[in-house]
């Protein structure tokens, strides 16, 4: 049992690297989905296995782990928060760029290439050019942050 | 005493509560936040006294006794960065409530800013890994909203970065919580760190580098801190200021907390913590002289910093541990300041490109002050409040043996002189060579709105206050360090 859930866990992990390191927004999501799956099953693994742990039930020396299960339960609600914030950002990034792709850092690229970036963009005229790229689609686009 | 332990988590969360209820009316909002703060610093500086009086304190919430139940413990560490935390959270919620801006307006602002305030006390609060988990959630949560808040492209894009980062660490930390559960059945940190001691040592050595791989990402150590200078100077500088000056010393106390309690001589991994110091040091300050923005700047010289820090955790003894912990206390309020000074000379100047900006030693002198004096005590000139610190990491490291290291952290000084010297002389001495693209604001006496510039000069007089105090603080942190490297009274504190 323990040797299956440490395989499950492995191929959890293993898939989840694989994705995560892909270029696309959508497989990272899914890879670190499948990342804390895996985590969440080494997790479970970590305590002793037996019967239900209710008082009376039986007996107490062959009752299962609780606190482990307890662990799990609250790393899968974390995750399950921060994935739906993830999510929202994707949805939003994809709102604002059109594509699923991960962007590269301007300035980054730009000392990469050795130079300095052209233009500064703040989030207003990025937002403003955006809505015009887009056209009839800015009513849905704009942004939450502004009062 | 013990009943004050709970109150710097569950004050900033009933703040924020009642901030949501108060929707309606910013400034109700903004009255909750400041008096919530304002109480969790005072609470802090008690429990500082109270600790360094009569050692330990800890308080088993819920009930349960100590292995099993929610433990709250403070020593001198804890007391010490939640003082310097509360200060500095504080400050920058006044320069946050005075910066003029989209998001300061946000109905959730101020809430997610109390979230955050918890997280980050219950982070140096907590007994117990499994809730140095949920808190470092409690604390990254609010960091994701309150760096997207504004919805642009840049701050999607960067955060997007950030939170990929940090769900990965976290990811990696429940997967090393699993592990040291199967391995000795706690997750109590003073239970932890009897039954450590029972396990091979291959196996203790192997935890010790997986947590500070984890704590690592947090803490921005190289090769993981790639995440941190991409990401933070997308938000407003006032948010930008929390992290800078808090987040990534979560992370370094953490591993401060896990090497020192958990690890002996042998299983700790001091050359590979002090090559990864050195490491971090130089590239961090490379990156800050390669970029020519004032928040890029800024932000890998956070990077850089860090590996200060580590440096004096590394060589785990009394004198190096005691420096490390001051430099920790001065670089938050350093840091700080810069942020803040940094978001003043974005406010002043329209941009923060090092070639649009110049003149301003004239048109904003105040500004001028308040970057000046952070910026020559975080490159350690005397009597700033980075002077004392680094002369006793170069002390520690030159009683240690450790001269490669020692060198590093010179060189890297200089550095650092020098990418201030570059922000200054482009910002406030030479002229613009390039037009600015936003409008410049038209500056009055101050150089900007008078909440922004406040805790800016407060933060500074802080920094000064530290400078000057020196001794007294060096010796508490003194006291702090003989606790970790001894953790007998943490351990009877916790345990009975």
């Amino acid at each position: 049992m323990t040797t299956s859930l440490a395989f499950t866990a492995a191929l959890l992990f293993g898939v989840g690297t694989y994705l995560i390191l892909q270029h696309t927004l959508s497989r990272i999501l899914i890879g670190l989905a499948l990342l804390s799956h895996g985590a969440n099953v080494l997790l479970m693994g970590s305590g002793r296995r037996g019967t239900p742990p209710l008082i009376g039930s039986g007996d107490p020396d062959r009752f299962a782990d609780p606190l482990a299960q307890a662990f799990a339960l609250t790393a899968i609600v974390i995750t399950f928060g921060v994935s739906c914030l993830l999510l929202a950002l994707a949805y939003r990034s994809w709102i604002l760029t059109g594509t699923d792709e991960v962007e590269d850092d301007v300035s980054d690229r730009a000392i990469a290439r050795g130079g300095h970036p052209d233009k500064e963009i703040t989030d207003e005229e990025a937002w403003h050019e955006q809505s015009l790229d887009l056209d009839g689609a800015s009513q849905d686009t704009e942004p939450a942050g502004r009062p | 005493m013990n009943a004050l332990l709970p109150l710097p988590i569950l004050l900033p969360l009933l703040g924020a509560a009642l901030s949501i209820l108060a929707g309606r009316s910013r400034t109700a909002q903004r009255v909750i936040g400041i008096t919530i703060l304002a109480a969790v610093t005072v609470i802090s500086v008690v429990l500082l006294v109270a600790v360094d009086r009569d050692g330990a304190l800890a308080s088993q919430a819920g009930g349960w006794s100590a292995p099993l139940g929610i433990t709250l413990v403070a020593d001198r560490l804890t007391t010490i960065m939640l003082t310097v935390g509360s200060v500095m959270l504080l400050g920058v919620l006044l320069y946050a409530i005075g910066q003029p801006g989209a998001e300061r307006n946000h109905v959730g602002f101020q809430s997610v800013y109390l979230i955050l305030a918890a997280g980050v006390s219950a982070s140096f609060l907590t007994g117990d890994l499994f809730n140095l988990f949920v808190a470092f959630e409690m604390m990254l949560t609010a960091s994701y909203v309150l760096l997207t808040l504004g919805g642009g492209r840049e701050q999607v894009r960067a955060g997007m970065t950030y939170v990929v980062i940090s769900l990965l660490a976290s990811a990696l930390f429940i997967a090393s919580l699993a592990l040291l559960y199967a391995a000795t059945g706690t997750v109590n940190m003073a239970d932890l760190a009897g039954k450590m001691a029972e396990l091979p040592p291959g196996l203790r050595n192997a935890f010790a580098v997986l947590l500070i791989v984890v704590f690592g990402i947090k803490a921005a150590l190289f090769p993981l801190f790639f995440w941190l200078p991409d990401s933070y100077p997308t938000a407003p500088s006032a948010v930008t200021a929390v992290f800078a000056g808090l987040l990534t010393k979560v992370g370094v106390y953490a591993i401060l907390r896990t090497q020192t309690l958990f690890f002996d001589d042998i299983s700790r991994p001091a050359t590979l913590l002090l090559a990864m110091a050195g490491a971090t040091m130089l590239v961090g300050i490379l990156g800050a002289i390669a970029h020519d923005e004032v928040d890029r700047i800024l932000s890998f010289n956070i990077v850089s910093h860090i590996g200060y820090m580590v440096m004096g955790i590394a060589m785990f003894t009394a004198a190096g541990i005691a420096a490390g912990i001051v430099y920790m206390v001065h670089h938050i309020v350093a840091m700080t300041s810069l942020f803040l000074a940094g978001g003043l000379i974005e406010h002043v100047g329209g941009s923060s490109r090092l070639a649009r900006l110049g003149g301003m030693v004239r048109t904003a002198p105040i500004v001028a002050v308040l970057f000046l004096i952070p910026a020559l005590g975080l490159a350690g000139i005397p009597p700033l409040s980075g002077f004392v610190p680094k002369l006793a990491l170069v002390d520690a490291g030159l009683v240690g043996d450790h001269h490669l290291i020692v060198a590093v952290s010179l060189v890297v000084s200089l550095l650092t002189l020098y990418s201030m010297a570059k922000i200054w002389s482009a910002v406030f001495w030479n002229p613009a060579t390039e037009e600015p693209e936003q409008e410049t604001h038209v500056v009055g006496r101050l150089g900007g709105p008078p909440l922004m510039v406040l805790p800016a000069v407060g933060l500074v007089l802080v920094s000064l206050a530290i400078a000057a105090g020196a001794g007294p603080i060096f010796d508490l942190a003194e006291r702090a360090a003989v606790d970790l490297l001894d953790p007998a009274g943490y351990i009877e504190a916790v345990l009975g």
